[in-house]
């Protein structure tokens, strides 16, 4: 009903290319912040890379040692830490988090290989002529780009069993829509900023789509129910290209 | 047993929610009024995050197929067969009994529970409706007319015959939790990460009310009002969320994070509002006003710890009431 909120339409996913806000980028020092009484955010110094993230894992695995957590949400190159009742001193907790990001060694996930077959083109690729715009590459350029890619699931989040991926070439690199697709299908193939990822509800969407994905990503009732995990690598095959 | 006769949309089955689950993308939905949910267990002897229903679309009615303790806390003025009952009360229906929920002018949602609780299959530790995900609850659908819902082993057989009220939160902790002159709600909140990059605006975004506007739901409330931006554009990189996060789209009207709150999110974030003051924003209605009123950890210590004695409270006297009651019985 509020469609800036559902998936994955976040300001985020054209965040990557430019940051006119001067932090976290540019600081040494992680940010941290909280969103209510109990949640604490820090945020990654430096870039938006894979070395950011891989140590935001060594800190999320750090802290799962932490009794007073209720719950670890890793972000892209941030975590949320979400304590069971409300911390009495805020600022030693500020200070305990710090302490725990200067000690977390970067750590590389050995994740599993995960392929999806995609059909590139037709009817779900609502977005492809704007990318061929805005990159100036054509279709079967931008396909290629994408499906040769190598990706790495960095966080999953937004929607249950949604994984943000990175490793887009910057080439196919492409802002969010300003208006989302009020109804985009779950299974479209869509590129947000620099991430890339498959859509795993139907409903407004910001991301640009190219492509569909007919791949099972979320069973609430299985064992494990989202497919993806962090540090997962994903590749994209191309069943099909209807251009 | 209990049949649904009539209901608006958007009626679900809520227990206190799924949390743990937002690293895989799960929100942790719940009721809105999580306080009211666990006061209407209590006086059905439930544990107290059981699953009930919550009902936010008036009228709504259902049927007893047999002997049942309910209670109903929260909004709502409800009547069986036709006879009015206090707010925030626990009864027994007989077999047949019909319960009525008309819309309450203060308050937004109901929640009725029942002795043994609503027993829909757990799905990720919780039955609370996941409505984006289509999980939990029935089928992760809302309630429709003609349903018929199971209930789980009452926790006790014998309650008040003539039934068992409690004195509201909002009256019993009114001290805690002020309401300003004209009625509008003031909502305790931190500054978020962004806060300071409101410039002046920040200033405006404490001291202006706002209106909860019609496009308000379980997943968020927007806010209309005066805009508020930010001095430069912000980017941000996807973060985890919670709900009661106050955060700030380009057209610089907040939207106030709930229940059914996305996982992650991008715009920047002015505040967040303390749990202990989410129930009553979940009580709020669309059209109302709210101020935010700048909080601190030290308060919101304080009116968790409010709250959790209230809810002891209730749950020992529940319980003593149980007792005699059981004793008498006895004899």
């Amino acid at each position: 009903m509020i469609s800036p909120m559902s998936q994955p339409v976040d300001s985020s996913s054209n965040a990557l290319e430019t940051s006119p806000r001067s932090a976290p980028a540019l600081h040494r020092q992680p940010i941290i912040s909280t969103i209510g009484a109990r949640a604490f955010l820090l945020e990654a110094p430096g870039d938006f890379d894979l070395a950011s993230q891989r140590r935001i894992w060594a800190l999320a695995q750090a802290l799962r040692q932490w009794d007073a957590l209720g719950e670890i949400v890793p972000g892209m190159t941030n975590l949320l830490a979400i304590f069971k009742i409300t911390p009495e001193d805020p600022d030693a907790v500020t200070a305990r988090l710090r302490e725990a990001w200067e000690r977390a060694e970067s750590i590389d996930i050995k994740g599993k290989t995960i392929e999806i077959g995609v059909i590139y083109g037709g009817e779900h690729a609502t977005d492809l002529a704007a990318l061929c715009d805005h990159t100036g590459l054509t279709d079967r350029e931008v396909v290629r780009l994408h499906h040769e890619g190598t990706y790495t699931v960095f966080a999953l989040g937004s929607a249950p069993g949604f994984g943000y991926l990175h490793g887009l070439d910057p080439r196919i690199h492409m802002p969010r829509k300003t208006v989302p697709s009020l109804k985009m299908a779950k299974g479209c193939v869509t590129i947000g900023g620099m991430q890339t990822g498959v859509a795993v509800l139907t409903g407004p969407n910001g991301w640009n789509s190219i492509g569909f994905a007919d791949h099972q990503m979320f069973d609430p009732k299985a064992a494990v129910p989202a497919i993806m995990a962090p540090g997962d690598t994903v590749r994209f095959l191309p069943e099909r290209i209807e251009l | 047993m209990i049949e649904i006769l009539n209901t608006g949309p958007l009626n679900t089955i809520q227990d206190i929610g799924r949390p743990g689950y937002r690293d895989i993308g799960v929100t942790a939905s719940g009721a809105m009024d999580p306080l009211a949910l666990k006061i209407a267990n209590l006086l059905v002897g439930n544990e107290e995050g059981a699953a009930a229903i919550e009902v936010q679309t008036f009228p709504f009615r259902l049927r007893f197929s047999a002997a049942t303790a309910f209670a109903v806390a929260g909004g709502g003025r409800a009547t069986l067969d036709n006879v009015i009952l206090p707010p925030w009360w626990s009864q027994t229906a007989g077999a047949g009994q019909v319960l009525e929920l008309l819309p309450s002018p203060a308050s937004a949602r109901a929640y009725i529970a029942f002795a043994g609780g609503v027993d829909v299959p757990l799905v990720l530790g919780s039955r609370s409706t996941s409505l984006r995900g289509a999980f939990g609850g029935i089928d992760g659908r809302s309630m429709t007319s003609g349903d018929i819902l199971q209930l789980g082993e009452p926790a006790r057989t014998v309650f008040a015959a003539d039934g068992l009220g409690v004195v509201p939160p909002a009256t019993a902790l009114s001290a805690l939790f002020p309401v300003a002159a004209d009625g509008t709600l003031l909502v305790r909140a931190l500054p978020a990460g962004e806060h300071d990059l409101f410039g002046a605006d920040a200033e405006r975004f404490w001291s202006q009310s706002w209106k909860i506007s019609p496009q308000s739901d379980r997943t968020g409330y927007r806010l209309s009002g005066e805009p508020v931006r930010p001095t430069a554009p912000v980017e941000m990189r996807s973060y985890g969320i919670v709900p009661g996060v106050v955060q700030v789209p380009p057209g610089g009207e907040p939207i106030v994070q709930m229940s059914d709150a996305n996982t992650a999110g991008g715009y920047p974030k002015i505040a967040g509002v303390l749990e202990a003051d989410l129930w009553r924003l979940g009580q709020a209605r669309i059209g109302s006003r709210l101020r935010f009123v700048r909080s601190s950890h030290a308060e919101a210590r304080t009116l968790d710890q409010a709250i959790a004695a209230y809810v002891d409270d209730v749950r020992s006297t529940s319980q003593m009431v149980a007792r005699a009651l059981k004793t008498i019985a006895g004899r």
